[in-house]
């Protein structure tokens, strides 16, 4: 059954008032908008900001989300009240920035279709929305497309932005930054796999995702990369400062290969020759509302230095 | 050298109090899933309370010592033998080089933990030696023990006597039924009044899916969601939200039908609506159960959640006053 889903194209709207609420007596979550976009993304970047640099006694953990944030706070340093009331005096904040980000663009290869997620899902076949296709040609199906190569050419030739890091160590889950009516959309697997290779390229709702860790997973699977993104033994050059690749406000762009370019590339990486392409950029909202096609093949040109 | 693993029990991890900070790159905590017995554990050898000990779920270890050394065995009632001659849990016992720790089978709770003096001495990963296994991270490679582990012990801190006690008031294992207690919140406003209602009144069970990560709980009735247009980006099913950060102790309720109470190792967001959290002092009961074990959930406001930490926090200061 395909994704039911709100008017694809709904007119831009005012932005909501967040939502505070407490979880247990060391969390406060607050909901910067039930839906997802890129504007609720940049309130959220803005407002988690605004609570770093405003150094309230007692806040322990800022961790945004997509569309959302969570701070774990120190109870016996501050009252849940207080620390409510900081949070919510920060929010217009966020309102009155400007949602400009210096940031990175990341180029990520993908063999689509590969063997492994194919014998991954394969086996768990019983528990998808249509047994009798592969997740890749289900999501091209319910999305319109003419062809699997034609989703190949729709999921890898925009940019994605990296709009949280989490559910397990260093997983980016991605959102397509093109206009919500071109948006792949596709459901989670109606129960979840006890099983997922590492390094997957994974999609559910609007949002894609690599996984850092083989492990449980939803997500429908349209491929599988090479290039490592979670490193906790410290064997990856470009990952000796931190372990986990992804912040929240990166941007991905898929590049697909051939079996002999992903074969070619998983010997770069054993032998420590892979280095990933990765530009720093500035990236405006404002800018890219404008023209969402013309702004991506900007920052095509970042990326590839011409 | 100070331990080798001769067998590792069912999941046995090195822990500490975990690793804070990381959370919002999906690195849990990590740490004891009970801190308070964690940390008598530690007491009772004279270690720091924060030392790294070892955790066992259900099923001890089979332990050869290299160093002589003062052991603890808290948390679960997982009856403690030095060379086959039982010891006391709750309790420091004295083993030597040469002899070996096992233990007896599970009498009650789920977890124990095994404090040796000196604590054990894995390499500091992120701030804390603690095992997130998931991640492959900390601990003795990233893993659960194995036989033929062999792990380093810290420099013994402060020498104590054999024989010393954790008051059996101090010692806390969950009763059957257990009450979690539960203050609601974050996505609540989406299942009807009934249903919170019987959230509330059913008895349910721990499901044997019940690890470091997440507890899941079955038998209860299923939750009738609020009807609503899906938010763009949420899934269409009724219990999906926008993937958001999942709070320690946060439930969630996949589909309506089996609440998960995530734990030190939770994921740490996700798409699946959470309607409250178990509040921060009986956390530690959690770790403590075992699958079928009869659960309530039972709600609280903050006031109420607020004096059980004071309560807990009461409770520490007495062990530390009892075993300083």
């Amino acid at each position: 059954m395909p994704q039911s889903s709100p008017p694809r194209s709904s007119p831009p709207r005012s932005s909501p008032p967040m939502r505070y609420s407490f979880g247990g007596d060391e969390h406060i979550f607050v909901e910067v908008d039930e839906e997802m976009s890129l504007e609720a993304f940049f309130r959220t970047l803005s407002v988690t900001n605004a609570v770093r640099e405003s150094k309230i006694r007692g806040v322990a953990e800022i961790c945004p989300a997509n569309a959302s944030f969570q701070i774990k706070f120190d109870p016996d340093a501050i009252s849940p009240d207080d620390m409510l009331g900081e949070l919510k005096g920060l929010e217009s904040a966020a309102a009155g920035t400007e949602a400009v980000l210096k940031t990175r663009i990341i180029e990520i290869p993908v063999l689509y279709n590969d063997p492994w997620t194919h014998e991954t899902l394969m086996r768990f076949r019983e528990r998808h929305q249509d047994p009798s296709v592969t997740d890749i040609e289900y999501a091209a199906r319910i999305n319109d497309f003419a062809s699997v190569d034609a989703f190949i050419a729709a999921h890898s030739g925009s940019p994605w932005f990296v709009t949280m890091v989490g559910f397990v160590a260093g997983l980016p889950f991605l959102y397509q930054m093109v206009d919500r009516t071109r948006q792949i959309e596709a459901p989670k697997y109606l129960r979840p796999r006890t099983d997922t290779p590492k390094l997957t390229v994974g999609h559910g709702g609007c949002f894609g995702c690599i996984y850092s860790v083989r492990g449980a997973g939803g997500y429908q699977m349209f491929g599988i990369t090479q290039m490592p993104i979670y490193d906790p033994r410290h064997e990856i050059g470009y990952l000796s400062e931190f372990m986990a690749l992804f912040r929240p406000g990166d941007m991905v762009k898929w590049k697909p290969l051939t079996r002999e370019a992903y074969d070619q590339a998983v010997a770069d990486v054993d032998a420590g020759r892979f280095q990933p392409l990765m530009r720093d950029v500035t990236f405006s909202l404002a800018e890219f509302q404008k023209d969402n096609d013309g702004y991506n093949r900007k920052l095509d040109r970042v990326l590839h230095g011409h | 050298m100070g331990i080798r693993i001769i067998s590792p029990g069912l999941a046995t991890t090195v822990q500490d109090l975990g690793r804070p900070g990381y959370y919002h790159l999906g690195i849990p905590l990590s740490g004891g899933m009970d801190r308070f017995a964690l940390r008598a554990a530690n007491l009772l050898v004279g270690n720091d309370p924060g030392a790294a000990v070892l955790e066992a779920v259900f099923l001890g270890p089979q332990i050869a010592f290299t160093r002589d050394s003062m052991v603890a065995v808290t948390g679960a009632e997982l009856p403690p033998k030095v060379d086959g001659v039982a010891r006391e849990t709750w309790s420091a016992f004295a083993v030597k080089a040469g002899q070996v720790l096992s233990f007896d089978f599970l009498k009650g709770g789920a977890r124990a933990y095994i404090a040796i003096s000196g604590g054990i001495d894995v390499p500091l990963v992120l701030g804390s030696r603690s095992t997130y296994a998931l991640g492959a991270l900390g601990g003795h490679e990233g893993r659960k023990l194995a036989a033929g582990d062999e792990l380093r012990l810290g420099a013994p801190g402060r020498s104590v006597k054999e024989g010393r006690k954790v008051m059996p008031e101090l010692r806390r294992l969950p009763s059957a039924p257990v009450e979690l207690r539960v203050l609601t919140g974050l996505y609540w406003h989406r299942i009807t009044d009934q249903s919170g209602r019987d959230f509330f009144a059913d008895t349910w069970k721990v499901a044997p899916e019940a690890d470091r990560i997440g507890y899941r709980f079955r038998g209860g009735r299923p939750l009738a969601f609020v009807p609503r247009t899906p938010p763009f980006g949420a899934g269409s099913d009724p219990s999906n939200i926008v993937d958001a950060c999942y709070p320690y102790g946060s439930i969630q309720i996949p589909g309506g039908t089996e609440p998960i109470v995530l734990h030190r190792d939770a994921v740490s967001g996700g798409g699946y609506f959470m309607l409250g959290t178990v509040i921060s002092a009986d956390m530690d009961l959690i770790g403590q159960l075992q699958p079928h074990t009869p659960a309530r959930f039972a709600a609280v406001d903050m006031a109420a959640a607020l004096a059980a930490r004071r309560g807990r926090a009461a409770l520490i200061g007495k062990l530390g006053a009892s075993l300083g």
